[in-house]
């Protein structure tokens, strides 16, 4: 089970409240298929991929990113219990969707340099280092029921 | 992993708009390396790692100046970085997996220093650009 400090959950609650889940997930999105194009084999279904432009316009990335963001505020919700909050995710991406794990760590990082660049200076080392404990988290949560 | 010219030329072009600013960087780089991940002090048990330290000062510059370098002989990083990649290996050897994490750091210093130079493009070049100094400081491990 992971412990966080009441500065840890101070940190994640009140820099979440700030976020907009719609352009900071199409943003990280994005940005997970521009700067790591072989993430793109997921989204055969999504159109035109083919430049960064194209990506950064592609609505279907947009609502995907929204989607993806959306369920990360599950765990900022939930942060005692990650495990059971993702049980089910974690499954589907293992038995229906077959995402390595290793994407959600790539993920994960992307989202810390999307926030970095929103936040800028209110980004600081405890910040960034309570979220990258969190996108850590969250990606083992999301590979643990893997089989 | 290659670097285009289009790569090339936005790692040159970020590392210009950091200009004078990149000792600065390779401190704060460092620090937030420190502060996210703690196994990364496990290098330094002879510095002082509290904030505003001066020896992570003056190592994050010297961190900083060997990116600068590579930076301006991209076309030949192992040759620029040919004496530092024996030290590691030779010395140092510190575990290749550090190296993604100090990248990490140091893309978060650009970010919130320069959020509008970090465009996606430039972001994507500039993680294959440290991707690739991590590889030759790593490249005569064994």
């Amino acid at each position: 089970m992971v412990h966080w400090t009441a500065e840890e959950k101070q940190l994640i609650t009140s820099l979440w409240g700030k976020v907009n889940v719609e352009e900071c997930g199409a943003e990280a999105l994005a940005r997970l298929l521009i700067v790591y194009p072989w993430t793109q084999r997921f989204f055969d279904n999504f159109g035109n991929l083919s430049s960064p432009t194209a990506i950064i316009g592609n609505p279907k990335v947009r609502a995907h990113g929204k989607k993806v963001l959306t369920s990360f505020g599950e765990a900022v919700k939930n942060l005692e219990n990650l495990k059971a909050t993702y049980a089910k995710l974690s499954e589907l991406h293992c038995e229906k969707l077959h995402v390595d794990p290793e994407n959600f760590r790539l993920l994960g990082d992307i989202l810390i340099i999307v926030l970095a660049a929103h936040f800028t200076k209110d980004f600081t080392p405890a910040c960034q280092a309570t979220w990258q404990k969190l996108v850590g988290v969250v990606a083992h949560a999301l590979a643990y029921k893997y089989h | 992993m290659v670097l285009s010219g289009a790569d090339k030329n936005n790692v040159k072009g970020v590392f210009a708009k950091i200009g004078g600013h990149a000792e600065e960087y390779g401190a704060e780089t460092l620090e937030r390396m420190f502060a996210t991940y703690p196994q990364t002090k496990t290098y330094f048990p002879h510095f002082d790692l509290q904030h505003g330290s001066a020896q992570v000062k003056g190592h994050g510059k010297k961190v900083a100046a060997a990116l600068v370098e590579a930076a301006n002989h991209i076309d030949d990083i192992a040759g620029a970085l040919s004496k530092l990649s024996d030290l590691h290996a030779q010395k140092l050897r510190v575990d290749p997996v550090n190296f993604k994490l100090l990248g990490q750091c140091f893309l978060v210093v650009v970010a919130i220093h320069h959020p509008s130079v970090l465009t996606p493009e430039v972001h994507a070049s500039l993680d294959k650009f440290l991707c690739a100094v991590g590889n030759v400081l790593t490249a005569k491990y064994r």
